[in-house]
């Protein structure tokens, strides 16, 4: 059966690392006209969630909601009205680290909110619980293929369903012991909107297919090299491509043996 | 926004492995007998005074040599569950017939190895892992895709789905975009979880743990208990007696850990579901509720049950069979209202003797057999993630 997956439009390119922190600044770096933050910037503080909330939020929570929210706001979209696939390679490392360390210590002293915020989705459950989404919402994982198996989810949703879809990819570094086994360091997240037309808003279209092989891209700018030991990494190329605004055909691989091809093209500027 | 009709799919294969046994067989055995799998909390070095829904032999089970560094507890159930029924055979067919970068992989899991983690934190090494426990893609939830992966030979698209108790409803959902975009020509689904100190302690710490086995929809319900299972599904273009026929996902946009009091997000996934099935919702014969004895949960999902169902639905949950199995519930519940269809097995809810008043009369306890053309799956998770599934008969094969 041949594969003719319909164009996509990619709307509101969301970014932030601490050497990045944010679109225009990351984007202005990848096409060589500026250089990354210094001092590198502090961990984002959502700010749809209350004062005090913002604090205790989990990294991946802090983060995820940052890219997301400037995703949306960029598309000019609605939240509420927007499905979301939210992927992590390996969810809140901080978390884990101390769920872990606990359970080997005293496992009893285990705290309710830390446990119910260990959940892989909690950062689409609190998205959803601040934007009042009640779309479908999900979270995944493939490793250190997850924001391309992330894209692919998405994108599947939005040309199955013909609606808009919010993907957000998010890591952070590991923490403690498991540090030791974990390469993922720095923090890094992405987001952005998928669309099945075009709109004012697209930045890029798309055309996708599942191809053979397991090359990844290679890093044009040391600013992002610099952030591929964070395991959302396998997203920095497209990022790269959008910002310098070329056409350009991207294999983003899913496994040793299969990738998702894009053929980006991007819209005129204005 | 309503979504469309899908064309159906169908379940060429499928089967769940949990407290009750190994394979359908034993599944269907304890639902027609209304045997309860739990046992007295005996996992980990100090129990908690619960019941739990512990599968047997994990601990002796040895992986084979080609796929040993994927060794722990949750790829062992994955491994003990995919030999039974005959399904790493129907993947073998299907790799042959589609080829194996045809065949995508998504499973459902809320805490994947976390086991093995947790075990390495008790034996560190000047703050690090011990040497043995080097194993970067074992400590991580993909781990459970990766060794299926490599076990059933596949080399289609694969993802691990994590969103708490719906993550393996949620795989069929996923696999079905797939297919009908022509990605891909069929897909294994499926979910694996298994009991580890992190979701014990964890749902103790919210107090949601029951000191007794678990009473679903009972009036005196006090809890949950927990369980460990894995499950999977062999999903492809075509009809079949079998079928997938809709889903259906929503989100409760309403607290991290409590379901929304009026069950809207629940609603919304029932609702999406009937609509990509075209049925109304007296086409429904049997439900498999989410019940999982929790005070709230069952609350809601019994009061959503008892509004939109006509009396004479068939409704139970089966969680005071194999316990609450996370991130496994999706698969297995779908296993068992596939065999539903298959069988006519109606089953009852183990272990709750006195149906809360706020349920409706669609909530049975005792088992019956009568025919089912189509079921209804529910499942729910933390973060407000609903999902819903209907299977259906389909044409004689």
């Amino acid at each position: 059966m041949t594969t003719t997956a319909p164009t996509l439009f990619i709307e509101g390119p969301a970014f932030w690392a601490p050497s990045l922190p944010g679109w225009e600044a990351a984007a202005a770096v990848f096409r060589g006209e500026a250089a990354p933050a210094d001092p590198p910037a502090k961990r984002p503080s959502p700010q749809m969630l209350a004062p005090a909330e913002r604090r205790r939020a989990p990294d991946t929570v802090a983060l995820a909601l940052e890219v997301a929210a400037a995703a949306v706001a960029a598309s000019g979209r609605n939240a509420a009205d927007l499905p979301c696939v939210f992927a992590s390679s390996h969810g809140d490392l901080g978390i884990n680290d101390y769920m872990c360390s606990t359970l080997a210590a005293d496992p009893l002293l285990l705290s309710p909110i830390k446990f119910h915020n260990s959940v892989h989705n909690a950062a689409v459950g609190y998205w959803t619980i601040g934007t009042g989404c009640m779309a479908a919402s999900n979270s995944l994982t493939a490793y250190e293929s997850s924001f391309a198996a992330g894209l692919l989810e998405a994108a599947a949703q939005c040309a199955a369903d013909q609606r808009a879809v919010l993907l957000a990819g998010f890591d952070m570094p590991a923490v403690g012991a498991l540090a030791s086994v974990t390469t993922s360091r720095d923090l890094l997240a992405v987001a952005l909107v998928l669309s099945p037309v075009r709109t004012a808003r697209s930045v890029a279209s798309f055309d996708w297919s599942l191809v053979a092989g397991s090359q990844r891209a290679a890093l044009r700018t040391e600013a992002a090299r610099q952030l591929q030991v964070n395991a959302m990494a396998d997203a920095l190329p497209l990022f790269e491509a959008l910002a310098r605004r070329e056409d350009e055909t991207l294999a983003m691989p899913l496994s040793g043996t299969l990738s998702l091809q894009l053929q980006l093209k991007p819209s005129k500027l204005d | 926004m309503t979504p469309s009709r899908i064309t159906p799919l169908k379940v060429s294969a499928f089967t769940a492995t949990s407290a009750v046994g190994v394979g359908k067989a034993a599944l269907a055995n304890a639902l027609e007998n209304s045997r309860s799998g739990l046992r007295a909390n005996d996992f980990g070095a100090t129990p908690l005074p619960t019941w739990i829904g512990r599968v047997e032999g994990l601990e002796d089970l040895q992986l084979p040599d080609s796929l040993a560094a994927w060794d722990c507890r949750n790829n062992r159930l994955a491994w003990l569950g995919m030999q039974a029924d005959g399904f790493m055979e129907a993947v073998a067919a299907a790799r042959a017939k589609y080829g194996p970068e045809r065949i995508a992989l998504i499973l459902g899991t809320s805490t994947s190895s976390i086991g093995e983690t947790e075990a390495a934190y008790t034996a560190l090494v000047d703050g690090a892992f011990a040497p043995a426990q080097h194993r970067p893609k074992v400590h991580t939830p993909h781990s459970l895709s990766m060794f299926v992966q490599a076990a059933l030979g596949l080399e289609g698209p694969a993802e691990t789905i994590s969103t708490a108790c719906s993550s393996s409803a949620k795989v069929f959902a996923s696999a079905e975009r797939l297919i009908r975009l022509g990605l891909v020509d069929a897909a294994v689904v499926g979910g694996v979880d298994t009991l580890c100190g992190s979701v014990l302690f964890g749902f103790n710490s919210l107090e949601l743990v029951s000191p007794e086995p678990c009473r679903p929809f009972d009036a005196a319900r006090n809890g949950i208990s927990l369980g460990e299972a894995a499950g999977f599904a062999l999903v492809e273009r075509g009809r079949g007696p079998l079928e997938l026929l809709g889903y259906g996902e929503a989100s409760d946009a309403h607290h991290m850990s409590t379901p929304h009091p009026e069950g809207l997000g629940a609603e919304r996934a029932l609702d999406d579901a009937l609509a990509r099935a075209g049925l109304a919702p007296e086409a429904i014969d049997y439900i498999n509720m989410h019940g999982t004895a929790s005070t709230k949960n069952d609350e809601v999902e019994g009061a959503l049950v008892a509004r939109r169902f006509p009396a004479t639905t068939h409704a139970s949950s089966t969680k005071g069979f194999t316990g609450h199995t996370l991130g496994a519930a999706g698969i297995v519940e779908a296993v068992i209202s596939l065999l539903a269809i298959e069988t006519g097995l109606r089953p009852g809810t183990v272990n709750s003797t006195t149906i809360d008043a706020e349920c409706g009369p669609q909530i049975r306890l005792q088992p019956d057999h009568g025919e089912v053309r189509h079921a209804l799956s529910n499942s729910f998770g933390f973060g407000g993630n609903n999902c819903s599934l209907i299977f259906g008969k389909g044409a004689a094969a």
